[in-house]
């Protein structure tokens, strides 16, 4: 088991046909995702990686049976792709893009809503079930296959704490990355859910980072799970007002700092990790210590 | 991008949000002229940051010769640290009373909300809860007049002052819209005896939407010479006032080097995040980036996913030949094709770390020995 995906999971790629679009598509073929069609407007007909090629999403979902996709587009196409997908039907939309302009995220996400779809991202590296399936960019061999979820914000950050928990004899059941803009679909708080709802997963890490509320907001719903939580946050040193890197990982008017980050999820029984090294001891104390989950 | 309140004005003029009569200097010509033309005028510095009025960023004044030794008095001035180089001139408004109005995205909401209160004038941070109504706007209907009506009415506010104020909100809502803000916000929105109107505003716009703003959007400069060359290249990079030059891929781990740097007893000169799937030709010239701020040492710190290890690798090796690197560099490659990188650094004696914490520890060894070049060691 594992969260959103798995091997029985069919996915489409829009912009298959992109620079991305086809590198990707590829890797995510060899790390045994079942890729069943491309969307590419104009190129219908043509094939990637022996994965056909249609010129909608409708098209595609008309011939092939889906279950997610997946978008490479430039950021100004995103909004179209997106929508197209919702539309179409697809109830589970990964946004690899970047740069996304924050109103056409909001209209996507209240579109996502109606629809009662699922999307993570966009600015995010994707999500996926070491040894079953991926969508997404992420390297294909830092993961192993186990018992720990993984859910972050930040895309090379996740990569160094899989890398760390991995060394240290860690697998994951699914990693989810939520995606670095300032609005995003799926939340720290849905992704809890799904891993306190799996069987496979036993414990949770929680990848964060100063900015916005989220891992606030995360914190007041792990004081109910029964799983255990260890954390990781990033921009402890950061100054105030400067946005660091991502569009949402800025303190200002006081708000979204380190500090209230780390004491709203140790008030809630979560361990936080000081140095990304500890991520992976830190997990196997906890899953030493049982499913039970220690406070205080 | 924030704008300066004379830009948002200008903004919301042209869109049909009364604004008091006033005209921008930089220096004394036709100061005067304005004044007597005007009458009693408000001159207010032109800076991006809050709270202008307590750091003495207003003035006021009913005489020509007072007004232009006050522009030259603000125009000499800096208000917090920021050098006042622009000042609004407006006429003096009869102040009734002062509402709050702004238009936000609440992230965690993923929606668009309306933030309105009858305690204007004042930080809205300092408004207790209770007095500031917050109404969410769905994005696929966009504000209605109904629900301006509703606010209103919440507000307390009656006849003509409400009517004139529903109206300031459902035109502030298409500014919002129309020019990809992040937020708009008058404060004070000025109730006077004919009409409502804006006494401040502020406007951030969304950066990535820069490829469709419409022409009347002025261009901000908010970056160092610096971020701005990196901006170009499209790196993401903050100038901080450490020792250390950073360079990374991603923003969390960018930001989490930066806090190892902290821990372990140093500190950063920059926030650099070279992206994902950055060229040999990209990484070269970002180093260059770094170098010309001149840090103590460097730390390059890659996980390669989209990035290739080995193309930083010789794009390192070309930088430090052509600019013949005296000071210490520690580079840590992980990822993909990280083995082709290590081999490439190993060629030019150049070593390189696969733990992150053996290549931030020993980077502040050197440091703290001296600077022997790592390089060569």
């Amino acid at each position: 088991m594992s969260i959103i995906l798995n091997q029985t999971t069919r996915i489409i790629v829009q912009g298959i046909t992109g620079t991305q679009g086809q590198f990707h598509t590829g890797q995510m073929i060899a790390f045994g995702s079942k890729i069943v069609g491309g969307v590419s407007p104009g190129k219908g007909g043509q094939e990637v990686h022996g994965v056909p090629v249609y010129d909608t999403v409708e098209e595609a979902m008309l011939k092939q049976q889906v279950d997610a996709s997946v978008i490479f587009v430039p950021a100004k196409l995103v909004k179209d792709c997106a929508l197209e997908a919702l539309e179409a039907g697809i109830k589970t939309l990964v946004i690899v893009t970047e740069h996304v302009p924050l109103h056409d995220t909001l209209e996507i996400m209240a579109y996502a809503e109606k629809q009662k779809a699922e999307i993570v991202g966009p600015n995010t590296y994707g999500l996926i079930s070491p040894g079953q399936c991926k969508i997404g960019i992420m390297p294909n061999n830092i993961f192993m296959p186990g018992e720990v979820g993984v859910v972050a914000r930040s895309g090379t950050l996740s990569y160094e704490i899989v890398y760390q928990l991995t060394g240290a004899g860690v697998g994951q059941s699914s990693v989810v990355g939520l995606g670095g803009d300032r609005v995003v679909g799926m939340s720290f708080i849905q992704v809890l859910e799904k891993f306190e709802a799996d069987p496979a997963t036993k414990a949770v890490v929680l990848v964060g980072e100063i900015g916005g509320n989220a891992e606030e907001k995360a914190a007041d719903y792990i004081k109910g799970m029964t799983k255990p939580v260890v954390a990781f946050l990033a921009g402890k040193s950061a100054p105030p007002g400067k946005r660091m890197g991502h569009a949402g990982a800025i303190i200002e008017r006081g708000k979204g700092t380190f500090k209230s980050k780390v004491e709203a999820l140790t008030a809630a029984g979560v361990s936080v990790a000081n140095l990304p090294w500890e991520v992976g001891p830190l997990v196997k104390q906890a899953l030493a210590q049982g499913s039970e989950k220690v406070y205080g | 991008m924030k704008l300066y309140e004379y830009m948002a004005k200008e903004i919301f003029r042209r869109n049909g949000i009364p604004v008091p009569m006033g005209a921008v200097f930089t220096g004394v010509d036709g100061v005067a002229a304005f004044q007597e033309k005007t009458g009693s005028v408000a001159i207010k510095s032109q800076v991006l940051s809050g709270g202008r009025g307590k750091a003495g960023g207003i003035k006021f004044a009913t005489e020509p010769q007072d007004a232009i030794s006050k522009v030259q008095e603000l125009l000499a001035s800096k208000i917090k640290g920021c050098q006042v180089e622009t000042v609004l001139i407006e006429e003096k408004v009869t102040i009734e009373r002062e509402l709050y109005l702004a238009i936000t995205v609440d992230g965690s909401k993923r929606q668009i909300v309306l933030l309105a209160s009858v305690a204007g004038g004042m930080d809205i941070e300092q408004v207790p809860e209770e007095q500031v109504i917050k109404r969410f706007i769905d994005i696929t209907i966009g504000l209605q007049p109904y629900a301006t009506r509703e606010i209103t009415r919440q507000m307390g506010l009656k006849g003509r002052e409400a009517k004139q104020t529903e109206e300031v909100m459902l035109k502030l809502y298409q500014v919002f819209r129309k020019y990809d803000a992040e937020l708009v916000e008058i404060n004070p929105l000025v109730v006077t005896p004919s009409q409502v109107l804006a006494a401040d505003g502020k406007m951030t716009v969304d950066d990535e939407a820069a490829y469709r703003f419409l022409p009347e959007v002025p261009y901000v400069e908010e970056k160092t010479a610096v971020e701005k060359k990196a901006d170009d290249l499209g790196i993401s990079y903050v100038e901080l006032d450490g020792e250390v030059g950073v360079m990374a891929n991603g923003a969390g781990i960018t930001m989490a080097t930066l806090d190892l740097l902290q821990h372990f007893g140093s500190s950063a000169r920059n926030f650099m995040d070279a992206g994902g799937g950055s060229s040999e030709k990209a990484t070269a010239a970002a180093l260059e980036i770094l170098l010309s701020t001149n840090p103590k040492a460097l730390l390059i710190n890659i996980f390669g996913g989209i990035t290739r290890c080995d193309d930083v690798a010789r794009a390192f090796v070309q930088v430090k030949k052509a600019l013949d690197l005296k000071l210490p560099v520690v580079i840590r490659l992980v990822g993909t094709n990280e083995d082709l990188g290590t081999a490439i650094l190993r060629e030019q004696g150049i070593e390189s770390f696969k733990s992150v914490e053996e290549a931030v520890t020993k980077v502040i060894s050197l440091l703290k020995g001296g600077g022997t070049d790592v390089h060569n060691s």
